[in-house]
């Protein structure tokens, strides 16, 4: 086994060694190519880590925003964010009423029709 | 953009009072919620969007959708962790209406972040260049190579948590963050050969 054979995985081993084959694990062990990329792949992984505790400044105004969207809207409430409800889908859903709203009336004309000859008989 | 310190440490039992009375419907403590969390929410999507005005967007609506849902909220997990999973699912919505919608220029990219070291918490013994450096690779990332990395590596979430945030596999999470690690790897490595070089 060369280092060039392993040197794919070695993002993997670096934190997840179960997921790799115990043959690559065996030979990165005593592999100085290879115990080098592992320390430059735990430094990376140091210096990610390290990015949790680093935080960015907010543009102003932000909070004040997200705390006033939030006070008008009740919780658990269902109203859908403002940019969500376009007018092309105001249309589709109106078009969607219109359909349902059609297909009941036809629902309606067509078991009245039916009851019809059954009043009549009784 | 400039980093700052974060808000005081969250003090646990503080945050559970504060969660219980918000799933009671109490507004002004999920208000509280939102004042000690939102540098960290912001700080999530950005990282996630790389687009300062996506992250705005981003933090509005996973604070709307964390509200509207506060009473399905069991409390198994830390209120941050489920927080950063909401942030995470509005992140991966909102870049893909992006992609549908517009495409990038790269003079929209955002700045380098700045970083101040005399406010980073003396752990963080990674220097100021290196952290930028990083940052700034982190941007250059494709947006779903970014997003598993962020979500994995700084903010810590399982591959599962991961997946069902982004909706795919858990294998194509770990693959994605396979390719990312590399992709920042050899990045970072590049950047230090040309600064050598210009040394």
């Amino acid at each position: 086994m060369r280092y060039e054979d392993v040197a794919d995985v070695m993002g993997i081993l670096v934190d997840e060694p179960e997921a790799v084959d115990p043959a690559v694990v065996a030979f990165a062990e005593s592999d100085l190519a290879s115990q080098a990329e592992l320390a430059r792949y735990r430094k990376l992984l140091r210096s990610l880590r390290s990015l949790r505790s680093v935080h960015v400044e907010p543009p102003a105004g932000l909070l004040a925003e997200t705390l006033a969207a939030i006070e008008s809207t009740p919780p658990g409430s269902r109203r859908v964010l403002r940019h969500r409800v376009t007018p092309k889908r105001m249309v589709f859903v109106g078009a969607l009423g219109g359909v349902a709203a059609g297909a009941a009336a036809t629902a309606v004309v067509v078991a009245r029709r039916r009851m019809s000859p059954a009043a009549s008989v009784g | 953009m400039t980093d700052i310190e974060r808000t005081q440490p969250e003090d646990q039992l503080t945050e559970q009072r504060l969660v219980t009375a918000a799933r009671a419907g109490d507004r002004p403590a999920f208000e509280e919620l939102v004042r000690l969390t939102y540098l960290d929410t912001y700080t999530l999507a950005l990282r996630l969007t790389a687009n300062e005005e996506d992250a705005r967007d981003v933090v509005q609506d996973a604070y709307l959708r964390a509200w509207k849902g506060i009473g399905r909220f069991r409390g198994d997990a830390q209120f941050t962790t489920w927080l950063y999973r909401i942030t995470a699912n509005c992140a991966a919505t909102h870049l893909g209406r992006r992609r549908k919608t517009r495409t990038e220029s790269l003079d929209s990219a955002p700045e380098p972040v700045e970083l101040r070291p005399e406010i980073l918490p003396a752990e963080a013994a990674e220097s100021r260049a290196e952290l930028a450096r990083l940052s700034a690779a982190l941007d250059e990332l494709p947006p779903k190579l970014r997003a598993v990395v962020v979500l994995k590596d700084v903010y810590d979430l399982s591959h599962d948590a991961i997946a069902g945030q982004l909706g795919i596999s858990v294998s194509a999470a770990k693959v994605r963050l396979h390719r990312a690690r590399k992709r920042l790897r050899d990045d970072l490595e590049a950047d230090l050969r040309r600064s050598s070089h210009a040394v």
